[in-house]
């Protein structure tokens, strides 16, 4: 992975870190609606984000979350566990 | 259903192979107060909470805690994959070698192997939002004692990271243990 992936994936990580904290926060405060604007301006952010991560590495979800080029580009290295930080 | 995002809720790095710090750290993938049991615990506990707001909070808990089994294994694989037998030996770690080569398994530090006897779901949600809570500070003092174990400041950085989410957690969890008395003081009224 080079660094222009890694730090395009770095920051869709959080991204996707913003909303799982502000989702737990919604789920004991649904009435807070400064939180729930912020949930809601980072989701659109986000897709965008991963839309255009997606169109230059390929799929980041399965089961038709995500589009896929040819050939199928989703049984492909690395898995999560296996990046390395600073390779390229 | 489940559907899989292929990156980590937080990044891994390790600086060196550790295979003493990985047997510790594994307890927080099939330890007592590890991250399965947390998934587990939650994502069952949830089909007799009373309330959505209940089954939301277990349902979105639950589902991080998937993401944190996999940090934890992140972690564990990366610390032994480059480890050479003779490290492994010396870390303590060859009964585990002998089992498992260097896959992923679910044990304590011990290398006791994960029991649903580890988790309760009493289908009382009072007594079910405390065993969560007490889950919680639990793993927090884990990774704590975790933390006190390594000097790799790449290790230390995601065992604070999963550290800070058991405080969040536990917030989340009183926060819901006040709703759930509310809705069941209530419900005794009418």
């Amino acid at each position: 992975m080079d660094r222009a992936q890694f730090n395009s994936l770095l920051n869709l990580q959080a991204l996707s870190f913003t909303l799982v904290d502000l989702n737990l926060y919604l789920d004991t405060h649904p009435w807070d609606q400064r939180a729930l604007a912020e949930y809601n301006t980072t989701a659109l952010q986000y897709q965008a984000c991963r839309q255009q991560y997606e169109r230059a590495y390929g799929p980041l979800v399965n089961y038709g979350y995500s589009l896929s080029q040819a050939p199928w580009r989703w049984a492909v290295d690395p898995w999560p566990w296996e990046i390395c930080w600073g390779e390229g | 259903m489940w559907i899989y995002e292929r990156k980590l809720e937080y990044p891994v790095r390790v600086s060196r192979p550790d295979p003493r710090m990985a047997k510790n750290i594994i307890t927080q993938y099939g330890g007592p107060d590890g991250e399965l049991g947390a998934s587990m615990r939650y994502l069952t506990q949830r089909y007799s909470m009373p309330t959505s707001q209940a089954k939301a909070v277990l349902t979105d808990i639950g589902t991080e805690e998937q993401a944190h089994m996999e940090i934890v294994a992140a972690l564990v694989f990366n610390l032994i994959k480059d480890a050479t037998p003779e490290e492994i030996k010396r870390a303590g770690l060859d009964g585990y070698y002998s089992d498992h080569d260097k896959a992923i398994y679910f044990v304590n530090a011990a290398g006791v192997p994960w029991t649903a006897a580890y988790i309760q779901s009493k289908g009382d949600p009072v007594a079910d939002l405390h065993e969560d809570m007490a889950a919680e500070e639990k793993a927090r003092a884990t990774y704590e004692y975790l933390i006190n174990l390594s000097d790799d400041p790449d290790v230390i950085d995601v065992l604070r990271f999963l550290r800070e989410r058991e405080v969040v957690h536990f917030q989340r969890f009183g926060e819901t243990l006040d709703l759930m008395h509310e809705y069941l003081s209530h419900r005794r009224q009418f």
